[in-house]
């Protein structure tokens, strides 16, 4: 099943940012707008034309170099891949364009040199995700973890403070002891099936002992990439000691990355495997996180260390869809909606992130007690906010509402009314902690407030990122459309088509 | 799309498209600001006309938008939405005027009057909901465009207000997306229907269908400010007072009490509901309200604290009405939706006036202002003999089906109810009304009056004048074909099916 | 005791000892350590899945893919390290310190 044509999309949206990485070390000044602007929309269009080619032919399976599997590695492209895809073009668009701007500003550095060192590190994580969104194969897929956590951890360490070395450190460390989790599950899967392609081990997978226990590995290590509590406690100081740009790559993509990857073992390669018991505990360990990250978030002393805390309740979120999946009639339901879930919160989490980071730059500090009236000096940069947190809250009109409404109903519809209950407070303790921010910062301040200047540069990409979770609710059913392409759905042969 | 489909979008966007433009535009933009405030109030207006005419002549005025798999928008404009979306346009045009005279000078109007804009659109957009989803979309959306005007002070005691108003109506929202979820779950089928669909389910459903209604109601009480459910509507006087008028005549507190009439006659049915036992309750809770509310009322001095009490109990004669369960009742508590607005607006008007020209904001300040704003203080009179209940005016006509429809319904303690308020409404409005009559100015009110001349400008003046003269002849004429309460015996008659 | 099982629980055994002192241990070298052991030991179980008794197609060879597997692994866990040491050694240049704050709250070797 070679088709030339769309693998020319799947390589290139991998060779282009790997070979942009390479020259940006080696000229990075002299090749800076295209790195800023001609880069980001030739992705763009790359993305465009995957996605196009998927619409018309539907999903397709490239062999890289053409070799067969085992040998080879395949790259599978169906509908959730390119929406990730899309997402993550979309996303690092925006940091590409917003990144000039920021490290320009009042930003402590030892020396400029280090800034440079932001874009060969930004597109080999780029191109890292993609090989990601794009594999098939689970040994793949460890090695493209590997080149994430590699990339993330280099971007944090240019904060250059102490504390963003430690939580780079710390963030490694974990991360490489989960990849090795995740690696010997592979070992012990290769070892029982003797294949390492997802799709053949989809139909292969027997609930035996030693499945089992390769599947809670991969899982295990998963999760704590994905920061899901009890495993949680790296991500805040990772993504709020890191340079804003870098603090929205991360929480955006990369935490979906694993995300993406425990979905897609979950239902195409687990099914069989997986029990309602492990369901139910991911679905506690999500209300956990839920509650535990909002607390944390309403009692943060800082604008980024709020926000990150966010992220942790917000990817409690998505692991409520394991439990309402494992009811067969609303499962697609429940998947769509986690789904539209992960994409609005990367557009949305990355606006605020942005946000924040010329928020900070404008009041030297992002520590609360110091942004109060702030509104009045950065009106652009608080409405991005106000529009990603009503996707973060799940307020009509947003992609936030759009999957957390599905949840929802396929929650009460079948009957699990405890997760159901689980969202509507979730989006109440996020309004709790989000609204506190916002009361400071359009409090009246007892200093005058001078108009500054809108730097567009740095105020529009996260602006276009709010809107943008904010019209992902209105663009839903194509959403959909492009996601139910490939689709491992119905599960077990008796899932009912999403209405 | 033919303009009939495309006509409830349009009405949408008269204010939508304006609000985001003045978004986009700087403080200082004054005269433009201006300008398409007022063209979006007046086109709204015009739409609104064409819409009557249309819906009178039996036209369909019907738009469906995708926007969730299995969930899409649809608008519905026929005769109670037009009911609300009328008193929307005609009192957003209103308050448009009355603000941009009132906010002459201070800060942030460009945020004030974007947000005031997307305030409306969502009101018109629950009115023309044909859908409890449409609805709960639109509902929450008024929820986070009315917290950046209940806030727009920007002051610890404004933010203590919307930091109140946002725990009432996100608790509010709750108890309706999951009410809204289980009925769904249920029925699969969320659309208005009138005189309801629910009738038709088994009877084992009953309880379930009990609990929903008790959610959605409660949901939709917070806005109304049901008791106890009321306590944010206080404190949100803190914002300007165009922002208390929009507020407590139309798009809030209306929106509410707009979402208990539509679940009682349009998702369950009254009589369904008279049947499921659901409307006694509710009635009882809507009594309470009443005289709690005028109670508290009189225990207050600042003038806007005593009309948002005043709202709280009055708002809950629209509750009372459909809760009863008969055709007279049900075109009382609707035509009061009118009355109410009309009546309640003129007051926060006036108070407005007051707080602005003299410097008055309480009860006790207002010793002789009649004799030095005699127009304000005319319209404050005829807005407040209206909430007693004195004829002409159009509060009367309310009253008067309201007692009647209790009768119809075998409930003459609701009379009781009806007359204890009237007796609270006169023990509470007319002191301040002999004051500004009948008693000498006290010394700073003489001193701040107008050397002569109008006693304020056109733009404070000209809304409390139109709306108090509205509201007389909507009382006046009540008998003619036009008239609001007209409007509500042909709602009623179709949900009875009359 | 054939090679194969010896190999098997030799790589698990490692790995389970890498995985013990990682969680145990608060000194960021030996923390390094302990993945490279968690590392090997993984490794050994793909070596000892390699063994012909393993093969799925008969007669039976040496299976490739599990080497290959391994090859790439010891490449990626290099640069992993070497970038882990890297960091912890501007980390200990920076605060004096071996171990991150939460390991050893009391320990203050110096300060900046």
């Amino acid at each position: 099943m070679n088709t030339p044509h769309p693998g020319l999309w799947a390589v290139l949206l991998v060779a282009l940012p790997l070979a942009l990485a390479l020259a940006a070390y080696v000229a990075g000044r002299r090749i800076r707008p295209i790195l800023v602007w001609i880069a980001p929309l030739a992705m763009a269009a790359l993305v465009t034309g995957l996605i196009h080619s998927l619409i018309h032919q539907g999903p397709f399976r490239y062999e890289v170099g053409g070799w067969a599997p085992p040998l080879g590695i395949t790259w599978k492209v169906d509908g959730l891949a390119a929406a990730m895809l899309a997402i993550t073009a979309s996303v690092m668009g925006a940091v590409c364009v917003y990144a000039p701007g920021y490290f320009a500003g009042s930003f402590k550095t030892a020396g400029a040199g280090k800034t440079e060192l932001f874009w060969p590190l930004a597109y080999l994580l780029w191109a890292s995700l993609n090989a990601f969104f794009l594999s098939a194969d689970v040994f793949n897929l460890y090695v493209t973890l590997e080149l994430m956590t590699l990339g993330s951890v280099g971007m944090i360490v240019l904060a250059g403070t102490a504390e963003s070395l430690a939580a780079a450190l710390r963030y490694l460390m974990l991360g490489l002891m989960a990849s090795l989790l995740y690696l010997m599950g592979v070992a012990l899967i290769y070892a029982s099936y003797g294949s390492l392609d997802m799709v053949a081990l989809g139909g292969q997978l027997r609930g035996d002992p030693l499945t089992w226990a390769a599947a809670s590995l991969m899982i295990v290590g998963l999760l704590i990439k994905t920061a899901l509590f009890p495993m949680h406690f790296w991500l805040p100081p990772a993504h709020a000691g890191a340079p804003a740009p870098v603090s929205a790559l991360l929480s955006a993509l990369v935490v979906k990355a694993s995300f993406y990857l425990t979905l897609r073992l979950w239902f195409d390669v687990f099914p069989a495997v997986a029990r309602p018991s492990a369901a139910q505990f991911l679905g506690v360990l999500g209300a956990c996180a839920i509650l535990w990250g909002a607390i944390q978030a309403f009692r943060a002393d800082r604008l980024k260390t709020l926000i990150a805390y966010s992220t942790v309740a917000q990817l409690g979120y998505l692991f409520l869809l394991f439990p309402l999946a494992a009811a067969p009639a609303v499962a697609k339901k429940a998947w769509l909606g986690a789904i539209l879930l992960a994409l609005s919160h990367a557009l949305a989490k990355a606006a605020m992130f942005l946000a924040a980071g010329r928020i900070q730059q404008l009041a030297g500090d992002d520590r609360l007690d110091r942004l109060t009236g702030i509104g009045q000096r950065a009106p652009l940069a608080l409405s991005a906010m106000a529009l990603a947190g009503v996707s973060l809250m799940g307020l009509p009109p947003s992609g936030g509402f759009a999957g957390k409404w599905m949840l929802l109903v396929a929650g009460v519809q079948s009957g699990q009314w405890w997760w159901a209950l689980v969202l509507v407070a979730g989006g109440l303790l996020t309004a709790g902690y989000l609204f506190r921010f916002w009361a400071i910062a359009i409090a009246a301040s007892d200093h005058p407030s001078q108009r500054v200047p809108v730097n567009w540069r740095m105020e529009l990409p996260p602006f276009a990122l709010g809107v943008a979770a904010v019209l992902i609710a209105f663009l839903a059913t194509h959403a959909v459309e492009l996601l139910e392409i490939g689709a491992a759905f119905p599960i077990g042969g008796t899932g009912e088509v999403a209405p | 799309m033919n303009f009939d489909s495309s006509v409830p979008v349009l009405l949408i966007a008269s204010s939508l498209l304006p609000g985001l433009i003045i978004f986009t535009l700087r403080e200082e933009q004054r005269g433009l600001r201006t300008t398409l405030n007022l063209m979006g109030a007046s086109v709204k207006l015009l739409l609104v006309a064409v819409m009557l005419w249309g819906v009178h002549h039996g036209h369909a005025y019907e738009t469906v938008i995708p926007f969730l798999p299995g969930f899409d928008l649809t608008f519905r404009a026929d005769s109670l939405p037009m009911l609300f979306v009328t008193l929307s346009a005609v009192l957003w045009l209103l308050t448009t005027i009355y603000a941009i005279g009132y906010l002459e000078g201070s800060a942030n109007r460009r945020r004030f009057f974007g947000f005031f804009s997307l305030c409306v659109s969502s009101t018109v957009g629950i009115a023309m909901a044909g859908d409890l989803f449409t609805l709960l979309v639109f509902y929450e959306m008024l929820t986070l465009t009315t917290y950046p005007l209940v806030v727009h002070r920007g002051t610890k005691q404004a933010l203590r207000a919307g930091r109140t108003y946002l725990v009432y109506t996100l608790g509010g929202s709750v108890l309706l997306l999951l009410g809204i979820a289980w009925l769904y779950a249920l029925t699969g089928d969320l659309c208005f229907k009138e005189a309801g669909r629910l009738g038709d389910l088994p009877g084992e459903y009953a309880p379930t269908l009990r609990l929903i209604f008790a959610m959605l109601v409660l949901g939709f009480g917070v806005k109304a400010a049901l008791v106890p459910l009321h306590g944010w509507l206080p404190q949100a006087m803190v914002a300007p007072a165009p922002v208390s008028a929009l507020l407590h005549a139309v798009a809030v507190v209306k929106a509410g009490a707009f979402g208990i009439v539509r679940v009682v006659s349009d998702v369950f049915g009254i009589e369904f509901a008279n049947r499921l036992g659901v409307l006694t309750p509710l009635a009882v809770a809507a009594s309470v309200t009443i005289i709690y509310g005028s109670l508290r009322a009189l225990a207050q001095d600042d003038l806007k604290r005593r009309l948002a009490f005043s709202t709280v109990s009055q708002v809950s004669y629209i509750a009372l009405g459909v809760a009863l369960g008969t055709p007279l009742a049900t075109i009382g508590g609707l035509v009061h939706l009118v009355h109410q607005g009309l009546m309640k607006i003129t007051l926060f008007f006036c108070a407005g006036n007051l707080a602005e020209r003299l410097h008055v904001h309480r009860i006790s300040e207002m010793d002789g202002v009649g004799r030095k704003m005699p127009w304000t203080m005319g319209a404050f009179t005829l807005g407040a003999f209206g909430m007693i209940g004195v004829p002409p005016m159009a509060g009367f006509v309310s009253k008067w089906y309201l007692a009647t429809g209790a009768l119809q319904a075998g409930q003459p303690w609701v009379i009781g109810v009806l007359a204890a308020s009237g007796l609270l409404n006169a023990a509470y409005f007319l002191p301040s009304v002999y004051r500004a009559w009948f008693r000498p100015p006290s010394g700073e009110v003489a001193e701040r009056a107008p050397a002569g001349g109008v006693e304020i400008t056109w733009w404070l003046l000209l809304p409390p004048l139109t709306t108090a003269a509205l509201a007389l002849g909507a009382g006046l004429l009540a008998a003619s074909d036009f008239s609001p309460l007209a409007w509500a015996k042909v709602i009623t008659g179709r949900e009875f099916g009359l | 005791m054939t090679a194969f099982t010896l190999y098997a629980i030799g790589g698990v055994g490692l790995f389970a000892m890498g995985l013990f002192s990682f969680l145990a241990v608060a000194h960021l070298l030996r923390k390094i350590l302990a993945l490279n052991v968690m590392g090997s030991g993984v490794f050994m179980v793909l070596i000892a899945i390699a063994h012909p008794e393993r093969a799925a197609t008969q007669p039976a060879n040496v299976d490739p893919i599990p080497q290959a597997l391994v090859l790439t692994g010891i490449v990626v866990a290099v640069s992993a390290t070497a970038l882990a040491l890297a960091l912890t050694c501007q980390y200990h240049a920076e605060t004096g310190r071996t171990t991150l704050p939460e390991d050893s709250p009391g320990d203050e070797r110096s300060d900046r």
